[in-house]
């Protein structure tokens, strides 16, 4: 392991650790008397049983996926704050297929919604990439634009063609049309009685994450594509000099970043969990793909570990409403830790600068 | 008794020792030069002086009383001032302004300011200045400017004046009336410590010499006795060639023909091409002359592609690439070592390795079905650090950014050699290197031309441009206004041609 990988951990753990001890503040401010018992929880309670770790793999599939799709427009140099769009556009498109298409057998239709609700993030993503790289709009507000047209698509589609007026959201998917769960019920299962399980939703798609990560981390450090894209991002006047066409990589890298999102979005609406709200909210998931992203310093495979963790946090946070926490001092206690987060590289630069001096005297001192 | 002396500073960077066990003794009224190669520690050793570093050992004494220099204002306290290599000057403030910023006479908040301009005319006219002090900075030109920096150092009576690399910008004439200042003023009584590469500078001003090497002091000397060749073998550590002995040139076909370019600058005369028509032959070295900022850039982006032009032609071997893609103009046999190695020249993040392939990336060679070839591009890259003495602490896996200049420089040089073109573009390639790197890169340049390449070079440095070309174009206010060979004409004439003094018919 080299130094920087090392300096990259070490810094990842600061600002967890000053996240964690400001969000206890809070929790003692909110209530003091359960607040030890509530941050513990939100420290262990991801692992405390099996059936849990598969909540928590569950969870964590649409924000890698959407991490991903941060991180890879940020080689680039592009900052797609665009993903919640993608990922909702994506998550629409796959609901639309799984009610519709049902006369198609049932492992092709999965397979056809993921593979539509990628193609429909790429196009989410290419409107701002287009904007950008032909018109010279900064891509962060283009983003923030689809990203509204798309909140309000979802609405007005959900609305007519799969409304569920019970709940108020998109009817739930019929279940052929869901991601298969792989046998994974038989393992993040939990007997609460004799022979009656808890049983964990975490299906294919964490799987499927994974891969989508490998494959990034493949383009990126492996391909003329990525050595393309990666210079664009570097340094763009380097790139130009070297005779990249810097426009169809600027779109290539938004319609990939948001092809990721728009796939997140439907592994997350495909995995029998979660139904797609039609109230004009825009989705949480895209930016907190952003903290994952950071939190996993832009690199693929850190960012399976990074969408992780937020997503254990997330998972013991909102069991910590049974000790009469409310949902939103979880969810400022959780923000408050991944906001942090955003400081990655400021503690990184920091303990480069002293921690590596200290290393770097004693080698002279030898 | 010296006025400053410095007495074995010792001054650590991450990694590097910058300025190791370093003496350095300043007599009154003396003009000191400090010698050395980029990164022998020159400047470090005199941002301690200025304050703006801290020594980790050592001391300093003013005339023999150990004295303690926190900052810039405990130099200025001393009496010690400094002429940085960029100006620290607010370029829409005037040049009185400029000049009593930071030391401004007020009563009861209202700033005094007609005495200090009665001083500062009394001081400019002492020096023979010629300068309107009521001039806005960013209008007057770089040598004005530097002028303005030693007037701010003399308005504050420092004694002792720090320069550093003061000649990088100026014209020889301008470099001329710098000197006469400097011996002026040394005859008043002041101190000057002068930092520079350039020997024949120091031969001409300074009285005494004190030479660094890696850190390290090599030694003192006085100037009058000892030659240029013993001054830069003490800096550099082993003999060079201070001339390169070069054989006629053999001039063949023509390469690049660039025929009316023509190009409107963004704010009036700067930065636009006037009609410039010129050939590039096989087996030539031809040389673009002239003062930073008069189109060089801008002709250099036309060839390259980097920026488009409004009116001309450009044409390799007969092939028009006025409108070319940069990739397409790469791929007809142009090589480009850019002006600014850091933005145009190399992609810092990238290692060593992946700054070689950075132009050819996607050829066979380097790459199939997409995917880069890594064991084939360490090895390409292990060949080229062996065949161009590329020095790198990680080998091929450095980062380009842990790099030094020269060797940075290096890498792009070799990358754009070893693609074997047929024009070799090279914009000041030698900016900002050492002796010895400059003597490599030169020996390059005449093997590319002796090999039958056609050899563009855009420089500033006028001994580059009589030491190496075959053939000099003058560029002033984007226009060409000499074509001259290196044998018939002397520094004094092209500088007259640089400053737009002087202008010859120019027939293509």
């Amino acid at each position: 392991m080299n130094r920087d990988a090392v300096m990259s951990f070490l810094s990842s753990l600061v600002v967890l650790a000053a996240g964690l001890l400001i969000g206890f503040i809070i929790l003692l401010v909110s209530n003091a008397s359960s607040a030890w018992e509530a941050f513990r929880t939100i420290l262990t309670f991801g692992f405390s049983g099996i059936r849990n770790v598969g909540d928590v793999l569950l969870g964590a599939t649409p924000i890698i996926m959407t991490g991903l799709s941060v991180a890879f427009a940020f080689k680039t140099g592009l900052f797609n704050i665009g993903a919640t769009g993608q990922f909702a556009f994506g998550g629409l498109t796959a609901i639309l297929i799984g009610h519709n298409f049902t006369g198609m057998p049932d492992g092709l239709r999965i397979v056809f919604a993921l593979a539509a609700a990628t193609a429909a993030g790429a196009l989410w993503g290419a409107i701002p990439g287009l904007l950008k790289a032909f018109r010279n709009v900064h891509e962060v507000i283009s983003c923030i634009m689809t990203n509204y047209i798309g909140m309000f698509l979802v609405t007005f589609l959900i609305d007519r063609y799969a409304f569920n007026p019970a709940v108020g959201k998109s009817l739930a998917l019929p279940e052929g049309s869901n991601l298969p769960t792989l046998g994974f019920e038989h393992i993040f299962r939990e007997e609460f009685l004799p022979g009656f399980y808890r049983v964990s939703r975490v299906n294919a798609g964490i799987l499927i994450a994974i891969i989508a990560a490998v494959i990034i981390y493949i383009i990126l450090e492996k391909t003329t594509f990525g050595y393309e894209l990666k210079a664009c991002g570097f340094n763009k006047d380097a790139a130009k000099y070297a005779g990249i066409n810097q426009n169809r990589n600027i779109v290539a890298s938004m319609m990939i970043s948001g092809a990721l999102a728009g796939l997140g979005g439907a592994l997350l609406y495909t995995s029998g969990t979660e139904a797609m709200g039609a109230s004009n909210v825009l989705l949480p998931y895209g930016f907190t793909g952003i903290s994952v992203a950071f939190l996993g310093l832009n690199h693929p495979i850190g960012i399976i570990f990074s969408g992780s963790l937020v997503s254990y946090l997330f998972l013991g946070g909102a069991r910590t409403q049974v000790m009469g926490f409310s949902i939103e001092v979880v969810e400022i206690v959780i923000s408050v830790i991944i906001y942090f987060c955003a400081f990655v590289f400021l503690v990184k630069t920091f303990l480069g600068k002293h921690i590596g001096k200290l290393l770097r005297f004693k080698g002279d001192n030898a | 008794m010296y006025i400053i002396e410095m007495r074995n500073i010792t001054k650590r960077f991450p990694g590097i020792i910058a300025n190791d066990d370093v003496t350095l003794q300043l007599k009154k009224g003396e003009i000191h030069a400090l010698l050395g190669e980029n990164g022998a520690g020159k400047s470090t050793l005199m941002s301690v002086l200025f304050g703006l570093y801290r020594q980790e050992a050592g001391a300093i004494y003013k005339n023999g009383e150990p004295v303690q220099i926190q900052g810039p204002n405990d130099a200025n306290r001393l009496g010690i001032g400094m002429v940085h290599q960029h100006f620290k000057l607010v370029h829409n403030f005037t040049v009185l302004e400029n000049i009593v910023l930071g030391v401004e006479t007020t009563k009861s908040g209202v700033l005094q300011i007609k005495e200090a301009r009665e001083k500062v005319l009394a001081l400019s006219k002492k020096y023979s200045f010629d300068i309107d002090i009521d001039k806005e900075v960013r209008h007057i030109s770089v040598g004005m400017q530097q002028r303005v920096e030693i007037l701010k150092m003399l308005y504050r009576e420092n004694e002792i004046l720090i320069f550093d690399e003061p000649t990088a910008v100026l014209t020889p004439q301008e470099i001329e009336a710098l000197m006469r200042t400097m011996r002026n003023m040394a005859e008043e009584g002041k101190s000057i410590l002068f930092i520079t590469h350039k020997l024949d500078e120091i031969k001409l001003v300074a009285d005494r010499c004190s030479v660094l090497r890696k850190g390290k002091m090599i030694g003192t000397i006085n100037v009058a006795e000892t030659t240029k060749e013993e001054m830069s073998e003490m800096m550099v550590g082993r003999k060079v060639l201070l001339s390169l002995d070069k054989e006629a040139a053999n001039p063949k076909e023509t390469i690049l023909s660039v025929r009316n370019l023509t190009k409107k600058g963004k704010s009036g005369e700067k930065g636009s091409l006037k009609d410039i028509s010129f050939d590039v032959k096989a087996g030539e070295i031809l040389c673009v002359a002239g003062i930073e900022g008069n189109g060089q850039t801008e002709l250099v982006y036309a060839l390259t592609g980097l920026k488009n032009i409004d009116g001309g032609r450009v044409t390799m071997e007969g092939v028009d690439i006025t409108k070319a893609k940069i990739r397409k103009r790469t791929e007809t046999g142009i090589s480009h070592i850019p002006e600014d190695r850091h933005r145009h020249g190399l992609v810092l993040e990238y290692s060593l390795a992946q700054n070689t392939i950075l132009q050819t990336y996607y050829k066979p060679t380097h790459q199939s079905l997409g995917f880069l070839k890594a064991r084939e591009i360490i090895a390409y890259a292990n060949r080229l650090i062996e065949r161009f003495d590329i020095r790198a602490g990680e080998g091929a896996e450095t980062p380009a950014r842990a790099m030094s200049g020269g060797n940075q420089q290096k890498v792009i040089l070799a990358r754009e050699i070893d693609r074997d073109p047929k024009l070799l573009i090279a914009v000041q390639p030698t900016r900002g290197l050492d002796v010895g790197a400059i003597e490599y890169i030169h020996r390059q340049l005449l093997a590319q031309r002796d090999s039958g390449k056609a050899v563009l070079l855009v420089s500033l440095e006028l001994e580059e441009v009589m030491n190496v070309s075959d053939r000099i174009l003058v560029m002033y206010e984007g226009e060409i206004v000499a074509d001259v060979n290196p044998k018939d004409t002397t520094f004094q004439e092209l500088g007259l041609y640089m400053s737009g003094a002087k202008r010859s018919e120019v027939a293509v």
